[in-house]
C-alpha cells in the first residue's frame, strides 16, 4: 500500500512546505523562485521514469513539455477552453504521441536509442516552427483577458503556482507509485538485462511503450501551466536542447532510480542554476558547473547523492524506499 | 503417452552457417530427456528456437497440443516453458529474491507481487540460496548464479524446464547438489530437457538422449544405446572406426 510509505507522506509535507513558504507573507519572487524549483523536480522525476527505472537514456525528454505547453496554450488561449482541461488533454495528446514515437524508436538500444530522442526533439521543433496555428517561429501570446475567468493575473499567477505543485507532488507519487508495483519490477528487469526480462516473460516491448507514454504525461501539463504562466511561448524557448541535458544531470546528481534522489537533485540543481545566473560574475558560467558536476557525480558516485547516501548508512535505504 | 513437446523439422540458417537443420524429437510429458554433442552442435541454437528467442526459417514446435511457433518468449513462458541460461543472466541491480520474484511475477501465473515473494522464497529454499535472498545477485559465486537461473525459472512455475549446461564449471561437489536438484523437480511433475556436457550427468538423469552434430540430429534413444553408437563416438572424437578399436583393446 502507498499510504504506508513514508516517501508518500514525505512527498505531500513537501508540497504543503512549497505552497506555505511564498504564501506565508504574499512573496511573489520566492513564488518564482520555488516554481521552477518544481518544474525542475516535475521533470526530473518523470525523467527517471525512463532512464533511472527502465535504462533509456531520453535526451530529447523536453520535447513533451514544449509540445504539450504549446498544445496547452493552443486550448486555453486560441481556442479559450479551461486552464486545467486544456493542461490535462495536453497531456493526453501528447502522451499519445509519444505512444507512436515509442513505438517507432524502443526497438532501439543504448546510445541509438539516445541518438533518436534528439532526432525526435528537434523534429518537433522544427514542425511547430512551421505551424501555423502555433504561430510559426514568432509563438504564441497569451492575451490579458485569459486571466479574468481566474480574476485577474495576480490570482491566476498563484492559482497556476498551486497547480505546479500539485503536479510535482503527482509526479513524485507516480514515480513512488510505479516503483513499488509489479509494473516496476518488470520495468526494472528491463534495466537491468532486458533480454533475460523477456525469457522471464516481461512483455518489454510493451512495458517500454507504456512508460515512455506515462513520462510525457505530467511534463506536457506542467509545459502548459508555465507557458500560460509566463503569457508566451516560442519554439526556442518551448524546446531548450540545454534543459533537456540538465535534466539529466539533475537525475545523476540527486540520484537515478530513486524517487527522492529526482527530487533531491531537480531541487538542488535548479537552486545552484538560478544562483548562478543571477549573480554577476558567473552568469552564463552555469554549464560549465552542470557539465563538471556531471563528470564529477559519474566518476565517483554513480548512485547521486541518495546512492552516496545508501552507501555510507545503508539502513537508510530500507527506510527511504 | 502424449508428446509434451513436439519439435519437427525445425532449420535455422544465420547467413551462410546452417546451425539447424531438420530437427524433430519430443519430449513426452514427465521425461527427462538430456540434449548433447559436441561444442557448436547447435544445442543452445535449438533452445533458442524452442522458447521463441530466434524465428524459425522452416519446421514446426507445439506445446500440450499448441502450435508455438516464433511465439515470442515472454509468450512461451506464459504457457509453460522456462529456461536457464548458459551464459548466466542475473539481473544485478537486484537482490536474489528480487530476480526469482520476477520469474513468478511474469511466469506462467503471472502472479501478483505478494504471492510472488512467497513463491520465490519458497523455490529458494528448494535450490538452498534461501540464506543468500536478500544479498546481491552480484554477489553469487558461479555455482550460486547457476542456481539462481533455476530458481527463477522454477518460481514460473513451468510444465517444461529447458536447462541449458547447469552443471559447467562447477566442482563435483556442486555438481551432486544440483543433480540432486535436477531430480527433484522431475519428481515435483515438471518435465525436464537438458543440454549437458557432462556425461556422468546425463547417463544417470536423463530416460533419453538426442544427440546433436553440425546442427542435425545425430541419434536419439536411452543413454546407454546412446553412448554405444559409433556415429556418436566418432563425433566426439573424431576417428571412423574408433568403437571398434577401443573394444578392441579392451
Amino acid at each position: 500500500m502507498i499510504f504506508r510509505h513514508p516517501v508518500f507522506w514525505l512527498t505531500l509535507v513537501f508540497a504543503g512546505v512549497m505552497i506555505w513558504l511564498p504564501l506565508h507573507g504574499n512573496n511573489v519572487s520566492l513564488r518564482e523562485d520555488l516554481i521552477l524549483v518544481a518544474v525542475a523536480i516535475i521533470l526530473a522525476s518523470n525523467l527517471n521514469l525512463m532512464i533511472g527505472y527502465t535504462g533509456y537514456v531520453n535526451f530529447g525528454h523536453i520535447v513533451f513539455y514544449g509540445l504539450g505547453g504549446y498544445v496547452g496554450l493552443y486550448l486555453a488561449t486560441v481556442r479559450g477552453w479551461n486552464l486545467v482541461l486544456s493542461a490535462l488533454l495536453a497531456g493526453v495528446v501528447v502522451s499519445i504521441c509519444a505512444l507512436l514515437f515509442g513505438l517507432g524508436i524502443l526497438r532501439l538500444r543504448g546510445a541509438y536509442f539516445a541518438l533518436a530522442t534528439i532526432g525526435i526533439l528537434v523534429a518537433v521543433q522544427s514542425f511547430v516552427s512551421n505551424f501555423d496555428p502555433f504561430g510559426r517561429s514568432t509563438g504564441m501570446y497569451v492575451s490579458f483577458e485569459a486571466y479574468q475567468p481566474w480574476g485577474g493575473a495576480r490570482r491566476a499567477l498563484w492559482i497556476t503556482y498551486f497547480l505546479v505543485i500539485a503536479v510535482m507532488a503527482l509526479s513524485m507519487i507516480l514515480s513512488l507509485a510505479i516503483k513499488i508495483s509489479k509494473f516496476g519490477l518488470g520495468l526494472f528487469a528491463i534495466r537491468e538485462d532486458e533480454d533475460a526480462a523477456v525469457v522471464l516473460g516481461v512483455n518489454a516491448t510493451v512495458y517500454k511503450a507504456i512508460i515512455y507514454s506515462v513520462s510525457a504525461f505530467l511534463p506536457a501539463v506542467a509545459g502548459t501551466l508555465m507557458f500560460y504562466k509566463n503569457g508566451m511561448v516560442d519554439p526556442s524557448i518551448a524546446f531548450e536542447f540545454m534543459l533537456s541535458l540538465e535534466g539529466i544531470v539533475m537525475l545523476m546528481l540527486g540520484g537515478k532510480g530513486t524517487v527522492i534522489g529526482a527530487a533531491l537533485g531537480g531541487g538542488l540543481y535548479e537552486k545552484l542554476r538560478s544562483y548562478l545566473l543571477t549573480s554577476p560574475k558567473l552568469s552564463n558560467f552555469h554549464l560549465v558547473i552542470a557539465g563538471g558536476l556531471l563528470l564529477v557525480v559519474v566518476l565517483f558516485a554513480p548512485g547521486g547523492l541518495i546512492g552516496w547516501l545508501y552507501r555510507f548508512v545503508p539502513r537508510s535505504e530500507k527506510v527511504i524506499e | 503417452m502424449t508428446a509434451l513437446l513436439e519439435v519437427s523439422g525445425v532449420t535455422k540458417r544465420f547467413g551462410g552457417l546452417l546451425a539447424i537443420s531438420d530437427v524433430s524429437f519430443a519430449l513426452a510429458e514427465g521425461e527427462i530427456v538430456g540434449l548433447i554433442g559436441p561444442n557448436g552442435a547447435g544445442k543452445t541454437t535449438l533452445f533458442n528456437m524452442v522458447n521463441g528467442v530466434y524465428k524459425l526459417d522452416r519446421g514446426k514446435v507445439s506445446f500440450a497440443g499448441q502450435d508455438i511457433t516464433n511465439r515470442p518468449p515472454n509468450e512461451v513462458v506464459h504457457l509453460g516453458i522456462a529456461r536457464t541460461h548458459q551464459i548466466v543472466k542475473p539481473l544485478y541491480g537486484m537482490t536474489v529474491v528480487e530476480n526469482v520474484i520476477v520469474g513468478a511475477c511474469f511466469g506462467r501465473d503471472y502472479l501478483k507481487l505478494k504471492p510472488a515473494r512467497k513463491v520465490a522464497l519458497e523455490v529458494l529454499e528448494r535450490v538452498g540460496l534461501s540464506d543468500r535472498a536478500d544479498t546481491s545477485a552480484r554477489s553469487l559465486t558461479i555455482a550460486g548464479k547457476k542456481r539462481l537461473e533455476v530458481a527463477r525459472a522454477l518460481a514460473a512455475r513451468p510444465k517444461l524446464l529447458l536447462l541449458d549446461e547447469v552443471l559447467a564449471g562447477l566442482n563435483p561437489t556442486e555438481v551432486e547438489v544440483m543433480i540432486g536438484i535436477v531430480r527433484d523437480i522431475r519428481d515435483s511433475g515438471i518435465s525436464v530437457l537438458m543440454i549437458e556436457h557432462l556425461m556422468q550427468a546425463i547417463m544417470s538423469l536423463s530416460d533419453r538422449v538426442v544427440v546433436l552434430n553440425l546442427g542435425a540430429k545425430l541419434a536419439e534413444g536411452r543413454p546407454d544405446e546412446v553412448v554405444q553408437d559409433s556415429n556418436v563416438v566418432e563425433a566426439y572424437l573424431g576417428f571412423p572406426d574408433i568403437v571398434d578399436k577401443l573394444r578392441g583393446v579392451q
